[in-house]
């Protein structure tokens, strides 16, 4: 059992305030991603809980118990950097024994307790080479093969399969994942990369500029972003995010984007009055899946011309031009054959979120 | 295209193999001259035109190792039938071995002043490095107050060339009683090479990741538990590169030696040219304590090269 909580962290490096009263509980056996773009705080945060940062104020709880005071040896935790920080002058076996030796295990529970986890990673042929003789997988292999070794309260992982290169991150985070299923150690992970972060994590906490932006599930984060901040962090490609002007019709609400009109279900004026909105103040996003396009007019589709074409294989992004503003959608491979050419667009309303443009926040409307 | 910037490849490398080799020689001429000085006769070390060819001969080691006085007669057949070998070298070149009451061979002061010279060289150069590298890990990993003007402060140290000072420090020296011992001459060195050793150790202890140090922190280690199993080791190529140059420093050290001891703690350097021959200025003994001078850097660098030659980290980490 291990629950990791923090309390009203606050942390300042000089004038910067890195960390602003953040409130957190990671619960037993969780995996937690904390993702954000550099300098918002997250690796600080990871580094405060493993005792590598003293915090301003505020309290780090594992297991009910206050450890902000402890040295980060007392925490009993585990940290893989993103270097790795593989000893060089020690092999690997002495590299994944070295947290052991630390609470003077005898030798054979040592190597018991190495080469079962190296077994666990595929790393047994490896155990008698020096770091420098490895690949970047064999190294993030090791520094997390040194990591369990201990069987530590919880895992801290820093952006660590940040420096491999695409390919290997695929197939690691994928073995990161059968790990933390083996092992259900709770584990905390930092990272910039919003895929990592959607498809390891059991809850994402989005960070910018120091706070917290929104904690929750993966598709929670994905389909329902609390603010502008999140809706266009996550997700790739961005998210469309236009101001929008709202006006109601006889057939229903109609939102203007760009000076385009788009179609909407009579129950948004209801939705917006609701929450709040002020007219002028609102902005709407919308992901490139929720833009649909037809090649022919269609009822509540608006004409529009095609931009620039991103072929992907799997799908096409096309930039469509709305008014005076750029839509991006998302299509079947080959759908719009070039730019420049006459397609008919409407928006998802089930697709499109509406945020108050002063503050960022979602405004919730869900139609 | 190949086949050209290989040929211009294989003339390039030629090129700078003959320039290291001129390097080399030019490097190695003096150490070349004094060496075979120290095997010549008298006579041929100081003919002009020098002497290129020449019988070796040992005894200017001899020599080194012995107090000597001028003959001033023939060699009485028998006395010179007794003489061992080595004795008759010298009485070859003119002088006779002094001998004391017992009629035992009376030894110079060299090997007692070369012995101090490992002593206080070595004794140094370790508080040196030990000091130094403490220092630099402290500048380097925690946030000291005014870190710049101290380090600066440090290296200020050495602004002055060292001269200047002697007199007074032979005046305070003598004032608390540390003039001609071995603490005296220790205590100096160190305060010579500790600045040098700092900024030299925080060079290379800035280029240690300091994730590794802290993975050893969350791994359950102390942070001293931490610097001697993680730093140290990765240090050991920096912390070999300032002991060998701290140790020449202390080990050449001329003019402080020749003021401040003059018999119980005296070092090698100021001892070497002060072996007048008797009457003349036996240039082969000089040379013969000179040879012997050098070794033992050699031997220190010698052993040390491979951390000298070694990069400082072999890619265990990815930046």
């Amino acid at each position: 059992m291990t629950e990791i909580q923090l309390r009203n962290i606050d942390k300042h490096f000089g004038p910067v305030h890195v960390i602003r009263e953040i409130n957190l509980t990671v619960k037993d056996q969780e995996f937690v991603v904390l993702l954000g773009p550099s300098g918002c705080g997250k690796t600080t945060t990871l580094r405060a809980i493993a005792g590598l940062e003293d915090i301003d104020s505020g309290d780090i709880l594992i297991d009910g118990k206050p450890v902000q005071n402890l040295h980060a040896s007392e925490r009993d935790v585990a940290f893989v950097f993103q270097n790795y920080a593989l000893y060089p002058h020690l092999t690997v076996y002495e590299n994944m024994a070295f947290p052991l030796r630390a609470v003077r295990q005898n030798r054979e529970e040592i190597d018991k307790t190495v080469q079962s986890v190296a077994t666990s990673l595929g790393i047994t042929g490896l155990l008698n080479r020096r770091p420098s003789a490895l690949s970047g997988g064999d190294m993030q292999r090791v520094a997390i093969g040194r990591s369990l070794v201990r069987r530590p309260k919880a895992i801290l992982l820093d952006e660590p399969i940040g420096s491999l290169d695409a390919k290997l991150r695929e197939s690691m985070r994928v073995e990161l994942k059968r790990l933390h299923i083996e092992n259900g150690s709770t584990s905390i992970y930092v990272t910039h990369d919003q895929v990592e972060a959607m498809s390891l994590a059991d809850r994402i906490v989005v960070m910018h500029e120091g706070l917290l932006q929104q904690v929750g599930t993966p598709d929670d984060v994905y389909r329902y972003p609390a603010n502008i901040f999140v809706a266009q962090f996550v997700g790739s490609p961005i998210m469309n995010m236009a101001a929008a002007d709202i006006s109601e019709g006889s057939s229903g609400v109609s939102v203007s984007l760009g000076g385009v009109s788009f179609a909407f279900p009579a129950a948004l004026s209801g939705k917006l009055k609701e929450a709040g909105a002020q007219k002028g103040k609102v902005m709407l996003g919308v992901r490139p899946e929720g833009v649909l396009l037809s090649h022919e007019p269609k009822d509540g589709y608006v004409e529009v011309t095609s931009g620039i074409i991103e072929p992907l294989g799997s799908h096409d992004i096309v930039d469509l031009k709305v008014g005076d503003i750029v839509l991006r959608a998302r299509t079947k491979s080959g759908f719009v054959a070039g730019p420049g050419l006459k397609v008919w667009a409407r928006i998802d309303p089930a697709q499109a979120h509406f945020f108050d443009t002063t503050s960022g926040s979602s405004l919730e409307i869900r139609l | 295209m190949a086949v050209v910037s290989t040929r211009s490849g294989r003339l390039g490398n030629r090129i700078a193999i003959a320039i290291v080799l001129v390097i080399t020689l030019i490097f190695l001429s003096p150490i070349y001259w004094i060496t075979t000085t120290a095997f010549k006769p008298l006579v041929q070390a100081t003919s002009v035109p020098p002497s290129v060819l020449f019988e070796p001969q040992i005894t200017p080691f001899v020599k080194l190792f012995t107090k000597r006085a001028q003959l001033t007669g023939p060699v009485s057949p028998e006395v010179y039938e007794a003489a061992p070998w080595w004795e008759k070298l010298v009485l070859d070149g003119g002088e006779r071995l002094a001998r004391d009451g017992n009629g035992d061979v009376v030894f110079s002061a060299y090997p007692d002043r070369f012995v101090n010279s490992l002593i206080i060289a070595i004794t140094s150069t370790i508080l040196a490095v030990s000091l130094g590298t403490i220092t630099a890990y402290g500048f380097s990993r925690f946030r000291v107050k005014g870190e710049a003007d101290l380090l600066f402060f440090i290296l200020s140290t050495r602004m002055l060339p060292p001269i200047v000072v002697a007199i007074p420090m032979f005046l305070m020296y003598r004032a608390v009683g540390l003039n001609d011992t071995h603490v005296g001459l220790i205590i100096l060195y160190t305060a010579f090479n500790v600045s040098f050793a700092v900024w030299l150790m925080k060079g290379f202890i800035d280029e240690i990741p300091k994730e590794y140090e802290e993975a050893a922190l969350v791994d359950g280690y102390t942070r001293m538990q931490a610097f001697f199993k993680i730093v140290l080791p990765e240090a050991a190529t920096g912390i070999a590169a300032t002991a060998v140059f701290c140790f020449i420093t202390a080990w050449n050290e001329y003019a402080f030696a020749l003021i401040l001891t003059n018999r119980r703690a005296q070092t090698a350097p100021p001892f070497i040219p002060s072996q007048v021959g008797t009457g003349l200025q036996d240039w082969t003994v000089i040379a013969a304590g000179t040879v012997l001078f050098l070794l033992p850097v050699a031997i220190f660098t010698f052993l040390l090269r491979n951390h000298l030659l070694r990069g400082m980290s072999f890619g265990a980490i990815r930046k």
